[in-house]
C-alpha cells in the first residue's frame, strides 16, 4: 500500500489507464494529431471522426443528441458560459437570477460578475440538511426572473438536489435552467430527455478523463441560445471559439464511455467503502456528518470531528489526501461557506474534514484510514482543553472566553 | 503550509501534556484564547514554596504552532523563577519555532498563558 492514500476523488481523480491509453493515440506524428476542422485532408477528417465519436459517447451518458454537446475547458468555462451567455443574451427579457448559497465559486463568481453588470441575483440558503427545496426555488420566482442555476451535487458535501423537480417549476415557468453537473455525471444516471434542464456543465477529469476539458450541454429542442464568452474560429457552432483539442476529448469521452457501462457497478463497490470508512469512525463521541446522508453522491463522506481543529487534524491525517473545511488549510482565513450556509457553527466547520472515495479506493486504504482517524481524534482530544470542558459536563456556549 | 522541523517535532511529540488539579494551592493554571478564535491554551504551572517552577503541564486545542508554541513554554518555564518566567517574550518563542508571519498570534497566546497562570497564583496567594 503507497502513502499517502488518496482520498481526495472529489477535487481530481487520476485518468484511468484506458483513457490514457487511448489519447496518446491523438499527439504524435504516428498518431492521429490532425485539426479536427481542416476540411481539406484526411489527417483533419479522422480527427473529425474522433471528435464525432467522443462527442456521440459523451452524449449517451446522458441521454442527450451529439449536437447538444459543447466542448469547453472544463466545468469552470461551462458554468461561466452557461449564466453569462444567457444573461447576455435574455438580458433584455429580465434582469434576474436565482441560485444558491451553497453552489461552487464558479457559479457564484459568473452570478457576482453579472450583479456588478446591472443583474439582481437571489442566493438560496439550503435547509441544515444542504437541500435546496423546489419550493423554495418557485418562491424566488419573479416577472423579470430569466434563470436559475442549481447544482446536481455538491462538492464539499455531495448532497444531491432535486433537479428533477426544480426543473419542471422551471420550465412551467418559462424560466431557464442551468445545472452544474460536474460532480454528477458518471456517478448517478442522468437522463436529459427526461430532465426538464436547458444546460448543463459537466467537466471529465472528476471521472477519470484528462484535466483541461469539458462540456456543457445546450438544449436544442425547445432551443436555447447564449452569447458565445470566447470569439474566433466560430467553433462549436459558433458558441466556444477555439480548436478543438482532439486528445482531451477523445479522453473525455472514453472516460463517459466507461462510466456508463462501470457506474452501476462501481457505485455498489464505492457505497460499501464509503459504509465501511463511516461504521469505523463513527463510534467515537461528538462526530457529525454534514449533509443528508440519505440525498448523497456515492463516494463523498464529509465529517466534523468536534473539539479538534481542523488545521492540526489535516497534520495529523498527513498519510491521508483529504481536504478541510478548516480557514487554515485555505487562503482566506473563512471557514468553508458551503458548512457554514448549512447552519454548522465555526468550530464544527473548522472541524470538517472531506473523505471521497473512487474507482482505486480499497478496502485495505480505508481500514488504514480508519486505523489513523481513530488514533488521532484520540491523541488531539487528549490534548485538547475543550475536550476535558465537554467531559466535565461544561457547555463551552456558556463559557466566558478572554478574547485576544 | 510548511512548518519548521521543530513545531513538526513538538507537534508530533509533544512535551509535558496534561493537568494538575487546579485547586492545589501551589498549581497555577492560565487559559486563554477562544474556540470561535481557533486556539485555546490551558497551562498549567506548579510552584514551590521560594517561587520557582518545579513542573509544568498543557493542554491546547488549536493548530500545529498553538500546539507547539505551548509545548515549548512547558519545557522552558521548568526550573525559572514567576519573575524569569513573566520575562519570556513571544518573539523569543517564535523565532525558536520559526513561526510564518501569519502564526504570531500562536506565540502571543503563549505568552499570555504564561502571565495568566502567574496572575492566578498571585490571586490564590493573595
Amino acid at each position: 500500500m503507497k502513502l499517502p492514500i488518496y482520498l481526495d476523488y472529489s477535487a481530481t481523480t487520476p485518468v484511468d489507464p484506458r483513457v490514457a491509453e487511448k489519447m496518446m493515440q491523438y499527439l504524435t506524428l504516428d498518431g492521429n494529431f490532425g485539426n479536427p476542422a481542416s476540411r481539406s485532408h484526411r489527417f483533419g477528417w479522422q480527427a473529425e471522426e474522433a471528435v464525432d465519436i467522443a462527442r456521440n459517447d459523451i452524449a449517451d451518458l446522458v441521454n442527450a443528441d451529439a449536437r447538444e454537446i459543447v466542448f469547453t475547458s472544463g466545468a469552470t468555462e461551462s458554468n461561466n458560459l452557461a449564466i453569462k451567455g444567457v444573461a447576455n443574451f435574455y438580458g433584455k427579457k429580465g434582469k434576474h437570477i436565482i441560485t444558491a448559497k451553497t453552489e461552487h465559486k464558479a457559479v457564484l463568481d459568473p452570478c457576482r460578475q453579472l450583479e456588478r453588470d446591472g443583474f439582481e441575483v437571489t442566493y438560496l440558503d439550503p435547509n441544515d440538511q444542504g437541500i435546496i427545496t423546489p419550493e423554495q426555488v418557485q418562491g424566488a420566482f419573479r416577472e423579470d426572473t430569466i434563470l436559475v442555476s442549481i447544482m446536481h451535487v455538491n462538492n464539499e458535501i455531495g448532497v444531491i438536489q432535486d433537479i428533477a423537480a426544480i426543473g419542471e417549476l422551471c420550465r412551467s415557468n418559462k424560466i431557464l435552467f442551468h445545472v452544474d453537473a460536474a460532480q454528477s455525471v458518471g456517478k448517478m444516471p442522468i437522463d436529459l430527455k427526461e430532465l426538464k434542464v436547458d444546460l448543463m456543465s459537466f467537466s471529465a477529469h472528476k471521472i477519470y478523463g484528462p484535466k483541461g476539458i469539458g462540456a456543457l450541454y445546450v438544449q436544442r429542442k425547445p432551443r436555447i441560445r447564449l452569447d458565445a464568452q470566447m470569439h474566433g474560429g466560430g467553433h462549436e457552432r459558433g458558441m466556444r471559439s477555439g480548436t478543438l483539442p482532439t486528445h482531451q476529448i477523445v479522453g473525455m469521452g472514453e472516460a463517459f464511455k466507461i462510466a456508463k457501462a462501470e457506474m452501476a457497478q462501481e457505485n455498489e463497490r464505492i457505497i460499501a467503502l464509503r459504509d465501511r470508512l463511516w461504521n469505523g469512525v463513527k463510534d467515537m463521541e461528538e462526530v457529525y456528518v454534514n449533509g443528508s446522508v440519505e440525498q448523497r453522491i456515492a463516494g463523498n463522506l464529509n465529517v466534523s470531528f468536534n473539539f479538534v481543529e481542523g488545521e492540526s487534524l489535516v497534520m495529523a491525517l498527513k498519510d491521508l489526501a483529504v481536504s478541510s473545511g478548516s480557514a487554515c488549510t485555505s487562503a482566506s482565513l473563512e471557514p468553508s461557506y458551503v458548512l457554514r450556509a448549512l447552519g454548522r457553527d465555526d468550530e464544527l466547520a473548522h472541524s470538517s474534514i472531506r473523505f471521497s472515495i473512487g474507482r482505486f479506493t480499497t478496502a485495505e486504504e480505508i481500514d488504514y484510514a480508519i486505523d489513523i482517524i481513530n488514533k488521532n481524534i484520540g491523541r488531539l482530544r487528549e490534548m485538547s482543553p475543550l475536550w476535558d470542558m465537554f467531559k466535565e459536563g461544561i457547555d463551552l456556549s456558556t463559557v466566558e472566553w478572554a478574547h485576544h | 503550509m510548511a512548518y519548521s522541523d521543530k513545531v513538526i517535532d513538538h507537534y508530533e511529540n509533544p512535551r509535558n501534556v496534561g493537568s494538575f488539579e487546579k485547586n492545589d494551592p501551589t498549581v497555577a493554571t492560565g487559559m486563554v484564547g477562544a474556540p470561535a478564535c481557533g486556539d485555546v491554551m490551558k497551562l498549567q504551572l506548579k510552584i514551590t514554596e521560594e517561587g520557582v517552577i518545579e513542573d509544568a503541564k498543557f493542554k491546547t486545542y488549536g493548530c500545529g504552532s498553538a500546539i507547539a508554541s505551548s509545548s515549548l513554554v512547558t519545557e522552558w518555564v521548568k526550573g525559572k523563577t514567576l519573575d524569569e518566567a513573566a520575562a519570556i517574550k513571544n518573539t523569543d518563542i517564535s523565532a525558536e519555532l520559526a513561526l510564518p508571519p501569519v502564526k504570531i498570534h500562536c506565540s502571543i497566546l503563549a505568552e499570555d498563558a504564561i502571565k495568566a497562570a502567574i496572575d492566578d497564583y498571585k490571586s490564590k496567594k493573595a
